[in-house]
């Protein structure tokens, strides 16, 4: 199936004595040698194409001694991708060379696996900490790591059945059990300290004054506690005058290391905690992670489920897309009204979720070959009512509202935000891919489900500018409603799982990534499974974070009036940035 | 002309405004009332709705339909004298499957023979871990644990729910979800009938051999 996809690029031939074919039992792809990184990696971008670097993850193979980086590399011109691993001993200091150079978009995705996983990553230009807070002790995703709380490897916990002992999680006082400080530790000098890495990364930045008038840069600090960062992001900026010269996003305020509670999970358990990564569209989490597990059972999906599937994912997209055009006018000073508007049409789709999953937005809807419920009739009807009448009415109202509106567009039009060249090579994708005019979405560049069945265009435009980017989402809601105009037509009667209900499945050993368009970008989820019932690695790719990693390229000499617009633009949410 | 779009963004505001009237105009013309009765908010909640859609809670509250979760409970029957009988069997299915690991539970032994009995001794759920995921509800094979539809659960202190607090009759499952009930107590119906059959054909069947 997708396995040897990968292997039509003859990567061996190309380089015999640096690449070998990774032969393990259910893996797939080439490793390289740590040595030949940089060459292999220059020449899959030049000479076979793969602009886009969407992943770049740490496994720690603990019984083998090994750290292994996994990279997934895609053509932004469709098709499938091409996995390369390299692998180094499990013996600090662990180097691997930084691919930053060649795909600026590895920049955070390194710091994370340095952060996590503890892989110095050579020649990257920044090398801090980013979930976690600089000063930490360990490297939490390390299989040795051991959290606060910790009670076992792995669920289910022997403690609560058959004669379970209640206690209370604060109980166990966190101070005396198992939490690690660094040797010295010392809050005060700490904070001090490290935030002085912080500030110092911010001043290369800093341009000499030529006209002989001695002026200083300020930092600002925008946020932990700032409305217009949807959440607590952080964000330090050197400013020249009103003129943005640097710029840091400090994140993890929302960090729960969600791949290490995945890797303690049964397979079945996460699937309501993706929900609760980009808790605006849980029922797109829930596609990505079942697909994956999916890819690994080499199971089939009831028929009617596919189409259940692209129903909920593509109503999720169009609440996702108004909420965003509201909250955006929000940060541009238009307060509440359009968001109310936005609103409205966001919680009768809500209301759907609710009626057929149980929850308004913690859907937990997906189990692995189908859904949990049927889509009852009275729902059908519902849905039917919004996608034929009420959603294309109020999307032209939503256009009549806003779209032409003089002081919108004036703000909107003309501010650059990424050219095509720079999207690409900084990893992000979604829709702020699209409007640089790169027409790369996963729905028909590499086909999940069933939507190689429907008709639709790809969304795209090509002005790089704000006024593009807020427009865009637009169009893909009339995409949206497009797809479920066909879908709920040709959506079959059957069965809705094709598996017996089990709460312990049986996952072979092997690696799969599985990746979806949600509405912010590519969601990609990456697990190996080693036979047991918990998966060894587990790692989500959000698209928030990764697309965060061009923040800086956008906002750099701009004003500072412009960045907050310029962050909604990314439309990040820290359930998902954070993890 | 400059300013043409905003003057129509603000005719959308304005029919918007005006929708509201119109429409309490309406329904006072019909005879009905469009707050604080259920009518009026299955209508402010359908894809019909126009001008105002807030509810306005507490005072109105938005129906809730049937499989909305919140925090699970546990189910017993009234036997003829009156009797509780909880169904829970203390299996242990749900505490494997829980995802925060939030359900504790005693299995009790016979204490004359030893034996583990079906009826838990202690069930616990720790209501502020309880991610409300419905996995205990959708995995118990005894239909022994269900979804609550109470969401007025704020509180000052933590909310460790024992069994006193989880166990509400059977009624009150068929309450708030009706159309679950009737499913389950039908397929209970039919596998007790094909036990009878069954036994039944043993019996008939037990003389001649
Ligand atoms: S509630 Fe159901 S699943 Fe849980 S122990 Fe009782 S019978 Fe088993
Ligand atoms: S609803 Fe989910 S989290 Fe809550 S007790 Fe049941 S299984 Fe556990």
């Amino acid at each position: 199936m997708a396995a040897p996809l990968t292997l039509t690029v003859n990567l061996v031939a190309r380089f015999p004595n640096s690449v070998s074919a990774d032969a393990r039992p259910g893996y797939s792809g080439f490793i390289v040698t740590k040595e030949s990184l940089t060459e292999v990696a220059t020449a899959i971008r030049d000479e076979f194409g793969y602009d886009l670097l969407t992943a770049v993850i740490a496994v720690d193979y603990i019984n083998e001694n090994k750290m292994e980086v996994v990279y997934h590399a895609y053509k932004t011109t469709g098709g499938p991708g091409l996995v390369f691993k390299v692998q180094v001993e499990r013996v600090d200091p662990i180097e691997v060379p930084s691919l930053v150079e060649i795909w600026a978009g590895a920049d955070f995705q390194e710091r994370e696996a340095w952060d996590l996983h503890g892989i110095k990553f050579i020649g990257h230009p920044d090398l801090r900490r980013i979930l976690m807070w600089e000063g930490f002790d360990g490297h939490p995703l390390r299989k040795d790591w051991k959290e606060a709380f910790y009670e076992e490897d792995t669920k289910p916990f022997k403690s609560r059945w058959p004669d379970g002992q209640f206690y209370m999680a604060e109980s166990k006082n966190p101070f005396k059990d198992n939490i690690n400080f660094p040797k010295d530790f010392d809050p005060d000098t700490l904070i001090v300290d490290k935030e002085e890495d912080l500030y110092s990364s911010l001043e290369r930045h800093s341009t000499k004054d030529d006209d002989g008038l001695k002026t200083d840069h300020i930092v600002v600090n925008m946020g932990p506690h700032h409305p217009s960062t949807h959440g607590v992001l952080r964000v330090a900026l050197t400013l020249d005058g009103e003129t943005i010269v640097g710029l840091k996003p400090v994140m993890g305020y929302l960090h729960r290391n969600h791949d290490k509670i995945g890797e303690r999970n049964t397979y079945l358990q996460i699937i309501p905690y993706t929900d609760r990564l980009d808790y605006f569209n849980s029922m797109s989490n829930n596609f990505g992670y079942a697909i994956t597990v999916e890819k690994l059972m080499k199971i089939a999906v009831a028929e009617r489920a596919e189409y259940i599937r692209v129903i909920m994912a593509e109503l999720t997209r169009i609440q996702n897309h108004l909420v965003f055009a509201g909250t955006l006018l929000n940060d541009l000073g238009a307060m509440y009204t359009p968001s109310i508007y936005a609103f409205e049409e966001r919680e009768l789709i809500l209301d759907i979720f609710e009626e057929v999953s149980g929850a308004r937005m913690m859907c937990n809807y997906f189990r692995f070959g189908g859904v949990v419920r049927d889509i009852p009739d009275h729902v059908m009807q519902k849905i039917k009512d919004l996608v034929f009448e009420r959603l294309p009415a109020k999307t032209d109202e939503m256009e009549r509202f806003l779209n032409e509106n003089e002081i919108l567009v004036a703000r909107l039009k003309g501010v650059h935000v990424l050219s095509a060249e720079d999207a690409v090579r900084y990893s992000v994708t979604g829709p702020v891919l699209r409007a640089a005019g790169v027409p790369y979405d996963i729905r028909r560049a590499d086909p999940y489900s069933v939507y190689d069945r429907f008709d639709f265009d790809v969304a795209v435009r090509y002005n790089c500018d704000m006024l593009d980017n807020y427009l865009i989402r637009f169009d893909e809601i009339r995409q949206s409603i497009r797809i479920l105009e066909q879908a709920i037509k040709q959506i079959p009667q059957g069965p809705i799982n094709s598996q017996k209900p089990a709460y312990q499945v049986r996952v072979p050993a092997g690696e799969a990534y599985g990746r979806v368009e949600s509405p912010k970008g590519e969601l990609g989820f990456y697990i190996i499974s080693n036979g047991k019932p918990n998966p060894w690695r587990y790692h989500v790719r959000p698209a928030s974070f990764v697309n965060m990693t061009a923040l800086e390229k956008m906002c750099l000499g701009t004003k500072i009036a412009d960045f907050i617009a310029l962050l909604g633009m990314l439309d990040i949410v820290m359930g998902e940035l954070d993890r | 002309m400059f300013g043409k779009g905003i003057l129509k963004g603000l005719s959308v505001t304005w029919k918007r405004f005006w929708d509201t009237y119109l429409e309490d105009i309406s329904w006072m013309l019909r005879g009905k009332k469009r707050y604080y009765t259920e009518e009026g908010i299955k209508h402010r909640s359908s894809a019909d709705t126009k001008g105002i859609f807030t509810i306005q809670y507490p005072e109105e509250q938005l129906i809730l339909p049937e499989e909305a979760r919140y925090l699970p409970f546990l189910v017993y029957n009234v036997d003829a004298e009156g009797k509780k009988e909880v169904l829970c069997t203390s299996c242990g299915i749900c505490a494997k499957v829980c995802p925060p690991q939030c359900i504790w539970i005693v299995r009790s032994n016979d204490p004359v023979t030893g034996r583990p009995v079906p009826e838990p001794t202690e069930f616990y759920i720790d209501g502020d871990i309880c991610m409300n995921c419905g996995f205990c509800a959708e995995y118990c094979p005894f239909d022994a644990i269900k979804m609550d539809h109470d969401f007025a659960i704020a509180s000052y202190g933590r909310n460790v729910l024992n069994m006193e607090k989880l166990l509400k009759p059977s009624s009150y499952y068929e309450g708030i979800r009706p159309q679950n009930f009737a499913r389950e107590e039908e397929a209970r119906k039919a596998k007790e009938a094909a036990k009878a059959a069954k036994a039944e054909a043993a019996a008939s069947a037990a003389p001649t051999a």
